[in-house]
């Protein structure tokens, strides 16, 4: 495995560019090194596990609507305008 | 509003029937808008015709599907609910008033989400003190809970391991975690809470969201990182209180159970 050759990424380091592996922006260097952090580390599977769920809850979260009163009044203003 | 847009309305259009035909433009507005894609089309000359076309069921669809985007983003620069319609009100005013200065850079989407973040901008100042500069050169977890650099076998690993939440994800989305989320989303700096609104909650690409806050992609991933570890710290206090405190002399690499 290349890891055997690269410094060793500690805990500290990853959960620092957790977003940065997920967006798949890491150098090729620094993903092999995250891998076989994770690899080796229940811990920090943890951390990453929760940090995906965070993301997909954060998804589904119920949408915000706006009040009937303002799209009525956002309507009207639209009316208006266009009528000029 | 200004003279000049008054000739725009109905030029470059036929000017009867079209009015009335909003099926099509209907089917386009729905399919323009599916979470997560840029909406970048041809659909968008359609759109700001209809639009300047005074065509008021194209218009109250736009409102309808990016109202909840428009609305947590201006929710990012201030505390009141009203205020912050107020700020969606006075972006789709804009909008309108303003399509003849859209240049077809971006999407009418992106276009419009950067006019809701700078009347949301403007109105916090106005409304407040100067939006805080946040600090994004800190860690984004307690250095607590890490082992010190020179530990002589685990340096910077676990000292106090996250604990498993051991909680079906249904539970996340119940009520009480769903409160959780939302306090630790409102506790964010403003920078932060518009990437994380775009990117996670409206799932918005990253170019779309560098376009609409106006910042570089590098900058926008440190503040969605940041905005994410608050958030997961957040349910993490909620599910383990005692969480932060670092176990005495646990090495953290080796997968020991906290709880």
């Amino acid at each position: 495995m290349i890891d055997k050759h690269l410094p060793e990424m500690p805990c500290r380091e990853l959960v620092e560019l957790i977003t940065d592996y997920l967006e798949d922006q890491l150098s090729p260097v620094d993903r092999a090194r995250f891998e076989a952090h994770l690899a080796d580390c229940e811990a920090c599977r943890t951390y990453l596990e929760q940090f995906r769920q965070t993301i997909r809850v954060l998804g589904r979260l119920p949408e915000e609507s706006l009040s009937a009163e303002a799209r009525s009044t956002l309507l009207t203003a639209f009316r208006d305008w266009s009528r000029r | 509003m200004p003279r000049a847009l008054k000739g725009l309305i109905g030029i470059g259009r036929p000017t009867t029937g079209r009015r009335r035909s909003t099926k099509s433009l209907k089917v386009s507005v729905r399919s323009s808008n599916s979470v997560g894609r840029d909406p970048t089309d041809n659909n968008d000359e359609a759109l700001v015709r209809a639009l300047q076309g005074g065509e008021e069921q194209v218009f109250n669809e736009l409102v309808e599907r990016w109202s909840s985007m428009m609305l947590r983003l201006a929710l990012a620069h201030v505390d009141s609910r009203a205020i912050a319609e107020e700020i969606v009100q006075d972006a789709w005013l804009t909008v309108v008033r303003s399509l003849d200065r859209f240049e077809r850079r971006s999407s009418l989407r992106t276009w419009v989400l950067g006019i809701v973040v700078n009347c949301a901008r403007s109105r916090a100042r106005a409304e407040r003190r100067a939006v805080p500069l946040s600090s994004e050169s800190t860690p984004v977890m307690d250095p607590g809970r890490f082992l010190p650099a020179n530990h002589p076998r685990w340096p910077h690993h676990w000292a106090a391991e996250p604990a498993e939440w051991r909680t079906p994800e249904a539970e996340l989305l119940a009520g009480e975690t769903r409160n959780v989320i939302r306090e630790a989303i409102e506790a964010l700096p403003p920078a932060q809470r518009e990437v994380i609104v775009l990117r996670d909650i409206e799932g918005l690409q990253s170019t779309e969201v560098c376009n609409v806050v106006g910042t570089t992609d590098t900058h926008q991933r440190v503040l969605l990182h940041r905005a994410r570890s608050r958030v997961r710290h957040a349910l993490e206090r909620y599910y383990h209180p005692n969480a932060q405190s670092p176990r005495v002399g646990g090495p953290g690499f080796a997968a020991t159970k906290t709880t």
